[in-house]
């Protein structure tokens, strides 16, 4: 699945909906699906707040599923992240004066199983992630 | 108070600002919610403010910058922040960004409105 947004807040409940739907297949918990909307909301943010700046751009969000895992992409060709390492960071932001918490990475990391983070300033940024659905139900 | 039809609605309880969140809590609404809060704050009389989330079913880390930029702000005038009726969707957030280290949580939004009472100066 592949779905290409314009940058602009009014996608971000859009694009965690869409995800949503395409992962109900796999018959998440309510918890897992609330994991994977906020992660996607969270790098759907970043790409809108700090990828674009607030400008006009496109968001790429690519959907997978392979066995009982799902794999998400988020792409865009904003500014890039000079500093991952830093970006990444609980309670880092460049910006403070929005009142963003810093928390949007901690949250991708905490609710998927794999976080990775591409991203070269003036190009874009690529944000890869992957959580197994159904891992509760087993135990 | 009816400021804004679908994201929220507002009460002033003597002192306390509380704030129905009706929607999903996200940058977009973040956007809305953070002008008319601190508005009402900024008009005056207001020392305490209270969150319900009755009908939040998400919430993302815009949410908790949301929180805790409300919260800065009473703060400075000597007050005290909580958030009421938290769904297991929004609680997993507040607890992992550690938010209940600063802000208090109560069941009901008269539970928070009696606690800010009982403890309120003067």
């Amino acid at each position: 699945m592949k779905l290409v947004i314009e940058s602009v807040s009014e996608n971000e409940s859009f694009a965690r909906t869409v995800v949503a739907a395409y992962i109900t297949r796999l018959d998440p918990t309510l918890e897992e699906l609330a994991d994977v909307k906020t992660a996607v909301s969270e790098a759907v943010t970043n790409s809108i707040i700090h990828g674009y700046l607030g400008k006009s751009g496109e968001i790429e969000i690519t959907c997978e599923i392979d066995g009982r895992e799902v794999i998400i992409e988020v792409v865009d060709f904003g500014v890039g992240i000079p500093d991952i390492e830093r970006a990444m960071e609980p309670l880092y932001t460049t910006k403070p004066e929005w009142e963003r918490s810093g928390m949007g990475f901690a949250f991708m990391e905490a609710f998927m199983d794999v976080l990775e983070v591409q991203s070269e300033p003036g190009k874009g940024t690529r944000v890869f992630m992957r959580k197994e659905i159904g891992k509760e139900q087993d135990k | 108070m009816q400021m804004e039809k679908e994201r929220v609605h507002y009460e002033v309880h003597q002192n306390c600002l509380v704030v129905y969140v009706t929607d999903d809590l996200d940058h977009h609404a973040v956007l809305q919610l953070r002008e008319y809060s601190d508005r009402l704050i900024e008009a005056g009389n207001i020392r305490h403010i209270i969150f319900d989330f009755t009908d939040v079913g998400f919430m993302d880390s815009s949410g908790i910058g949301l929180i805790m930029g409300r919260y800065k702000k009473v703060m400075f005038l000597g007050g005290r922040a909580a958030v009421t009726n938290v769904g297991d969707v929004v609680n997993r957030i507040f607890t992992l960004s550690g938010l209940y280290q600063i802000i208090e949580r109560y069941d009901t939004v008269a539970d928070a409105l009696q606690g800010m009472k009982s403890r309120r100066e003067g």
